[in-house]
């Protein structure tokens, strides 16, 4: 084996730098996705010309032309807080990637703990959004601050909760396990060996609750309050510009990413499909993954450019009074069915 | 009342939550460089955290002085400025005025011109409808309706380009009927001075995609659940308010006012001679105001259909004389226009320009009782509110 071979540090800095290539990269096709899919949605024709077809190079244009924008500090922003706010929104969510299993082998790392991981770093995005809503010294941006805030403690909860029934199914907290777990037989038809994602075999009220939460959680549409163009111009954003205003973005997308990933993994399966031998999957793995991260990333961006916004005691009054509730059902069932099957 | 019962699910059930955590209020300034408030548009708000206080509209950022500029302009120029009062619709502006001054010289304008009047206030008022029913739903967050009801506008404006060679400021209509500038087709010379070739067709396929628009709006909007959330039961105007504020068009009709000026007596334009209703609302909350308007665009649709299958032949303008000298005297003619109710009161000393000019423009009125309903609301209701009114702050300001 070569993971013998070679020294665990070494192999460890391999694994990381290819879950973060894949996935960066993987962020940028969301990029231009966005773009282009929302176009077809609304019957435009999208970016078309830079890269010569399909404007598959507009994500990297964009980011050059942020590059080129004067950066711009409010006079009256707290510093220190306002330069900072972007990075530790990119960090959160970068971090994530560090747990998502692209292949039975190739994992950054595989926790003990990965869903505590995941939950603990993933609202950490939460708080860059919140430094830059309060430092910006602008109203706008503090209202989307708060609201940002206010969403996160709303929608953390029936994402936990969510997760844990899919932890008492699998009855491990590692996402390698959790997958693993999804690959065992549940039933035999006619000789075949039928196994289901968790999407379809018992979580299926988690699932949709989850997406849900998602959503909430990474202020998309219909829950995009804490940017709201049409009523606090752009929300926390407001006030950046150039590079810093491109990091928001990209930990938006980044984000979007992350968290499809985390759905495909603990819902779909992960990099597992049926009919694929193990040593295969090391191979077409990461493939199988992105296929169903962009399954998720499709949804994401259809709900985005359908549905207007829900106003925010209507967003709160849907988390407390529907999504906990479920998923507080949802935990008694599956701990029902655990002990009874 | 149906008011109190109607806002109060959520008083009771989530703000009377917030009560104690009531503090120090803060002045949020929205406008008037904002994305919804159409222009420059300034409202003060008072916020507690999200909930206002108070609410005062500050107007004039547009004020471009038609009144005064009119005074020292004959009856045609003024047409030039009249139709940039309310850009989305300006060939509506324009008939009343001309009407006015009709009304003054004593000139019958043509049957002709009349029909071709009616028809083109009715593709302005399609075409403006289409520009709500596309500007609304992307303040409340989804920006889809936006393409899909510019695109079908299209067709519109590209019928009102072909016969006034404007798309926005068509400066279409003369004192005693109209002047066509645009030809086309085999025969342009035949016709160079009447409607283009062609025009009953592209009108009749402007109208099956306005068709089009409606049924997708219908789909994509008016029975998404998230907008029955956001705009039910928001920004209730009542029929009493309605009518002292002076508020007028659809914004009163979905308040339950049955006044429309195209069916009075005094109409300016023969829309006796066709079938259609009068669309009015029961609640008067923002959700009738985006309803009434997408109904009224299909008893458009059904007006031009009718009108384009009798529009009578003869000359297209009275006889007029060459240089327009209006006697003294006073004028005061108003016409529904698509956002609302547009008056020009024209004083005349004799010559061939107005002493005074006074605009009554629509969206003036509506837009007046915003500091009225804004009071506790939230602020994403303010915006809901306040697209629901449909206003242009060329139409506020003047």
């Amino acid at each position: 084996m070569i993971v013998a071979a070679v020294p665990f540090a070494l192999w460890l800095a391999a694994k990381a730098v290819v879950t973060l290539g894949l996935m960066l990269g993987v962020v940028l096709v969301v990029i231009w996705a966005e773009l282009k899919w929302s176009a077809h949605i609304q019957s435009r024709v999208g970016p078309w010309y830079v890269g010569g077809r399909y404007g598959w190079l507009h994500p990297i244009a964009e980011a050059l032309k942020f590059l080129q924008k004067e950066d711009l500090v409010p006079e009256a922003a707290d510093d220190k807080v306002f330069r900072l706010a972007p990075y530790v929104m990119l960090a959160g969510t970068i971090a994530t990637f560090a747990i998502i299993p692209i292949g039975p082998t190739v994992v950054a790392r595989d926790l003990d703990i990965g869903i505590f991981y995941l939950l603990a770093i993933s609202s950490l995005s939460t708080l860059g959004v919140l430094m830059a809503g309060w430092s910006s010294a602008n109203k706008y941006s503090l209202i989307g601050g708060v609201r940002a805030g206010a969403q996160l403690i709303a929608y953390e909860l029936p994402l936990i909760l969510a997760l844990v029934a899919v932890a008492i199914q699998a009855g491990t907290l590692s996402l390698n396990g959790i997958v693993a777990a999804q690959t065992e037989t549940l039933f035999t038809i006619g000789g075949f060996d039928v196994a289901l994602p968790f999407a379809l075999s018992g979580q299926f009220i988690g699932f949709v609750v989850f997406i849900i939460a998602s959503l909430a959680e990474l202020n998309r549409t219909p829950f995009d309050l804490p940017l709201a163009e049409s009523e606090l111009t752009m929300g926390y954003v407001t006030e950046y510009s150039g590079l810093r205003f491109s990091m928001f973005f990209l930990g938006e997308y980044a984000g979007v990413v992350a968290m499809a990933a985390v759905i495909s993994t603990v819902y779909l399966g992960g990099y597992w499909m049926p009919g694929i031998s193990d040593d295969a999957l090391d191979w077409l793995g990461p493939f199988i993954l992105v296929g169903k991260i962009f399954f998720i990333v499709f949804l994401y961006i259809w709900f985005r450019w359908t549905w207007p916004r829900i106003r925010e005691d209507q967003l709160q009054r849907m988390a407390w009074k529907w999504l906990i509730p479920l998923t507080l059902f949802n935990i008694m069932a599956t701990a029902t069915l655990k002990v009874v099957l | 009342m149906t008011h109190l019962d109607h806002r109060g699910i959520v008083e009771v059930s989530d703000g009377g939550v917030s009560v104690e955590l009531k503090g120090e209020t803060m002045t949020l300034n929205i406008g008037p460089q904002h994305p919804s408030t159409h222009g420059v548009l300034r409202l003060i708000a008072e916020v507690d955290g999200e909930r206002i206080a108070r609410l005062d509209p500050a107007i004039g950022y547009m004020h471009r002085g038609k009144e005064k500029l009119a005074e020292a302009r004959t009856y045609a120029q003024i047409t030039a400025l009249i139709n940039r009062i309310d850009w989305v619709s300006g060939f509506a502006n324009e008939v009343a005025f001309i009407r006015a001054v009709e009304e003054l010289v004593g000139v019958e304008p043509t049957p002709r011109a009349q029909y071709i009047r009616l028809i083109l206030t009715e593709l302005t008022r399609i075409s403006n409808h289409l520009v709500f029913a596309s500007s609304y739903p992307l303040e409340l967050g989804g920006a889809t309706a936006l393409m899909w009801a510019f695109r079908e506008r299209e067709h519109i404006m590209d019928v009102i380009e072909s016969v006034t060679g404007g798309r926005f400021h068509t400066n279409f209509n003369r004192v005693g009927g109209v002047n066509p500038v645009a030809g086309g087709g085999k025969s342009q010379k035949k016709v160079s001075l009447d409607l283009p070739a062609g025009f009953y067709a592209a009108v009749e396929n402007a109208m099956d995609r306005a068709e089009v628009a409606c049924d997708e709006l219908d789909q994509l909007v008016t029975g998404n659940e998230i907008i029955h959330m956001r705009a039910k039961g928001v920004g209730i105007i009542t029929k009493e308010d309605a009518l002292a504020y002076g508020i007028s068009g659809p914004n009163a009709r979905a308040s339950g006012v049955d006044f429309d000026l195209r069916i009075q007596e005094d109409s300016l334009l023969p829309y006796g001679d066709f079938d259609f209703d009068v669309i009015t609302g029961e609640n008067g909350d923002s959700f009738d105001r985006y309803l009434v308007r997408i109904l009224e665009i299909r008893e458009s649709i059904k007006i031009v259909r009718q009108a384009i299958g009798s529009v009578p032949d003869g000359p297209l303008q009275a006889k007029v004389p060459r240089v327009l000298k209006v006697p003294p005297g006073t004028a005061y003619v108003r016409a529904e226009n698509p956002k609302g109710e547009m008056g020009y009161y024209i004083v005349s000393q004799g010559g061939r320009i107005p002493y005074r000019l006074k605009i009554r423009s629509a969206s003036f009125s509506n837009i007046s009782i915003m500091s009225k309903i804004a009071v506790g609301q939230l602020i994403p209701d303010l915006v809901a509110t306040m697209g629901s009114l449909d206003f242009v702050l060329g139409d506020v300001d003047r």
